[in-house]
C-alpha cells in the first residue's frame, strides 16, 4: 500500500491549496474527490464551465486559475470520483471507493477539505418534487449550463441566492420572485458588529449582485416569514404569512453549514457555534484537531467562504510539511504569517454577514408538527418533540426511537433539526441536545463492494 | 423542470433516461439528467411512496437514489453520465443489498 505525507479529501478551494502548499514543500500527497473534476461545490466543473458568461466573475478567473494551478502542479496523486468511506484515524488508513473498485491509502496526516452543505429548510412542502435547494441549481447552471422551466421563485437568505439571482438572470432565467426571510432588525444588528470597512471589497461585490439581480426585473419581498410550498405530486404555489403566488420552481437557502459527517464519525472534538448556529470541530489555529492525525481546512472548519478556505489550506499544509520534519517552527511560523493576514482579511465580513443572516427560530425548529424534517424515513418535528417529551435526549436516542438519522442520509439533512427540536421541547441548549454520531461507511457501500476490497490495489 | 442553454453548454452525452434516449451536455451529473428528462419523480420514497426529486445535487440529501446500469440505490448526483448510460427511477422499498 502506498504511504503518503498528507491524505487531503475534497478537492475544493481548501484542499487545492493544500495539495499546492505542501506539493511545493516536497511532501507526497494524495488528493480525494468524489467529484469528476477539482473545483469543489464553489469552483464545481469550472474547468468546463469558466466560459459560460453567465459565470463570469469570481468563479471563472480565481476558481479557474486554482484548478489550473492543481492540475500543473507535480508530485499531486490527485484521485477523482472516488469515495472515502472510512477513515482509521489511528492508523492514518483510508478506505476508498473509485472509478476502478475498492482500495486502501495510508497517509501520515489526514487533512479533511469536506466543505460546506445548505443548511436544511425544513418549511411545509420542502419534499415536493420541484422544490430544491439554490445551491442546487447552481449546480446545474455549473455542471450543465441548464436552467430551471416555469415561473422561478427563490426564497430564503444569504450571499448565494443575490448570486444565484444575478447567474440565472445572465443566464437568461431571472427569477421572478425573491422571498427574502432576513427578519427586520437583522440589518441593525448586523452594523454593530462591524468589519464593514475591512470588508469593503466583499461588501462592494455583494451589493453589485443585488443590484444586477433587482435590475433583471427580480421583485423582492422581504422580511417573508411562515413559508410552505403547496401542491400535489409536485410545487404549483408558494404561500407565506400574508401571501401566496404560483410557482414552478422553488428554491430554498438559509446559509451553510460545515460539512461534519466525517469528522463527526470519527468521534473529533466539536462545538456549537453561536454565531453561525451550527456544530464546528474544534481546532487550532493550524486546522488540528483532537485527534493527533487529523487537521481540518475550509468551509468544514467553519463558515469562511472560497478566500478564507485558501487560506486555512495552506496554513494546514505548512504544519504538516513541520510536523513530517520538512520545516522547523520558525520557518512554518515565517511562511504562514502572509497566509494569516490574509485569512484576517478574508473573513472580516464574516461577523455582519452572520448576524445580518441568522436563519430564524422557525428555521432552526420548524413550528408545525407536521413538518417533515427527516426526509428519508419521513419522520416528522411533531414526532420528535413527542420523542423528546418520552424521554429522548439528543439526536442519538431519537434516532433510535424514530429511525430519523438511519435512513440513507445518515443525518445529513435532518441532523441540525432534531437537535434543535429536542432542545426546544426539553428547553435546553442546543449544545446539550448534542451532535449526531454517524458511523462508517460514510456513503452507503455495497456488501458486495466490502467484500472484494483488495489489499494493495490503489482505487 | 430544467433546460440545457445549448449556445454555451452542447448536449453531446446520448444517455438513457427511463427507457428513453436524452442528449445531455459532458460533465452533467445522472441526477442532472433525471432533472433534464422532466420526469415526475425519479424515486417514491419507501414509507409513504412519496415523489421525490434530486434536492441538493451535492450529495447531501439522498433523494436521487436510483438504478444506473442496472446497479440500483446509487447516488445519481455523484456519478458523472457517460455514453449509453442507462438512468432509471427506483420506487418502494429499500432494496437488498446496501447497508444504508
Ligand atoms: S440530490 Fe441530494 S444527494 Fe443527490
Amino acid at each position: 500500500m502506498k504511504e503518503f505525507d498528507l491524505a487531503i479529501v475534497g478537492a475544493g478551494p481548501a484542499g487545492m491549496s493544500a495539495a499546492l502548499e505542501a506539493a511545493g514543500l516536497g511532501l507526497s500527497v494524495l488528493v480525494l474527490d468524489e467529484q469528476p473534476a477539482p473545483g469543489g461545490q464553489i469552483f464545481r466543473g469550472v474547468e468546463r464551465a469558466a466560459g459560460d458568461p453567465a459565470l463570469a466573475g469570481e468563479y471563472a478567473v480565481a476558481g479557474a486559475l486554482l484548478a489550473r494551478r492543481f492540475r500543473a502542479m507535480p508530485n499531486i496523486d490527485y484521485r477523482p470520483e472516488t469515495t472515502v468511506w472510512h477513515i482509521d484515524a489511528e492508523a492514518g488508513l483510508l478506505s476508498l471507493r473509485g472509478p476502478r473498485g475498492g482500495g486502501m491509502a495510508r497517509a501520515a496526516r489526514i487533512l479533511l477539505a469536506t466543505g460546506a452543505q445548505e443548511r436544511p429548510v425544513p418549511v411545509p412542502g420542502w419534499t415536493l418534487p420541484g422544490v430544491m435547494s439554490a445551491g442546487a441549481a447552481q449546480i446545474m447552471l455549473k455542471q450543465a449550463g441548464a436552467v430551471p422551466e416555469g415561473r422561478l421563485v427563490l426564497a430564503g437568505q444569504g450571499p448565494l441566492m443575490w448570486l444565484l439571482a444575478a447567474q440565472l438572470a445572465r443566464a437568461g432565467k431571472p427569477p421572478a420572485l425573491l422571498l427574502e426571510t432576513t427578519p427586520r432588525g437583522a440589518l441593525r444588528r448586523a452594523l454593530a458588529r462591524g468589519g464593514l470597512w475591512r470588508g469593503r471589497a466583499m461588501l462592494a461585490k455583494g451589493a453589485a449582485l443585488l443590484w444586477e439581480a433587482r435590475r433583471s426585473g427580480m421583485k423582492v419581498v422581504s422580511g417573508v416569514r411562515g413559508l410552505r410550498a403547496e401542491g400535489e405530486g409536485r410545487v404549483r404555489r408558494v404561500a407565506w404569512e400574508g401571501g401566496a403566488t404560483e410557482c414552478g420552481v422553488l428554491l430554498l437557502h438559509e446559509g451553510v453549514i460545515p460539512s461534519t459527517h466525517v469528522s463527526r464519525a470519527l468521534g473529533l472534538e466539536h462545538e456549537w457555534d453561536e454565531a453561525q448556529l451550527c456544530w464546528r470541530p474544534v481546532l487550532d489555529g493550524w486546522g488540528a484537531s483532537s485527534a493527533p492525525r487529523i487537521a481540518i481546512a475550509g468551509d468544514g472548519g467553519g463558515i469562511g467562504g472560497w478566500q478564507a478556505a485558501v487560506e486555512a489550506g495552506a496554513l494546514a499544509a505548512l504544519d504538516a510539511a513541520h510536523r513530517a520534519g520538512r520545516l522547523d517552527a520558525a520557518a512554518r511560523d515565517r511562511r504562514a504569517a502572509p497566509h494569516r493576514a490574509a485569512l484576517g482579511a478574508a473573513l472580516a465580513l464574516r461577523p455582519f454577514l452572520d448576524a445580518l443572516h441568522a436563519p430564524s427560530p422557525a428555521v432552526l425548529a420548524p413550528p408545525e408538527d407536521a413538518t417533515l424534517v427527516c426526509r428519508c424515513e419521513e419522520v416528522t418535528a411533531g414526532q420528535v418533540r413527542q420523542a423528546a417529551r418520552l424521554g429522548a435526549t439528543g439526536p442519538n436516542q431519537v434516532k433510535a426511537y424514530l429511525r430519523a438519522g438511519m435512513g440513507p442520509c445518515q443525518g445529513r439533512m435532518c441532523g441540525a433539526t432534531v437537535a434543535a427540536l429536542v432542545a426546544e421541547t426539553r428547553g435546553i441548549p442546543v449544545r446539550e441536545a448534542g451532535v449526531l454520531r454517524p458511523r462508517a461507511p460514510y456513503k452507503p457501500i455495497t456488501v458486495g463492494e466490502l467484500a472484494d476490497l483488495p489489499e494493495e490495489e490503489p482505487a | 423542470m430544467f433546460a440545457t442553454r445549448p449556445e454555451f453548454r452542447p448536449a453531446t452525452v446520448e444517455v438513457l433516461v427511463d427507457g428513453q434516449p436524452l442528449s445531455v451536455p459532458e460533465g452533467a451529473s445522472a441526477a442532472a439528467a433525471l432533472l433534464l428528462a422532466g420526469l415526475a419523480a425519479s424515486r417514491e420514497t419507501p414509507v409513504s411512496g412519496a415523489p421525490r426529486l434530486p434536492y441538493c445535487m451535492m450529495g447531501v440529501c439522498f433523494d436521487c437514489l436510483a438504478e444506473i446500469d442496472g446497479v440500483a440505490n446509487r447516488q445519481a448526483c455523484m456519478v458523472t453520465v457517460r455514453p449509453g448510460m442507462r438512468i432509471a427511477p427506483q420506487c418502494g422499498a429499500r432494496l437488498a443489498g446496501t447497508a444504508a
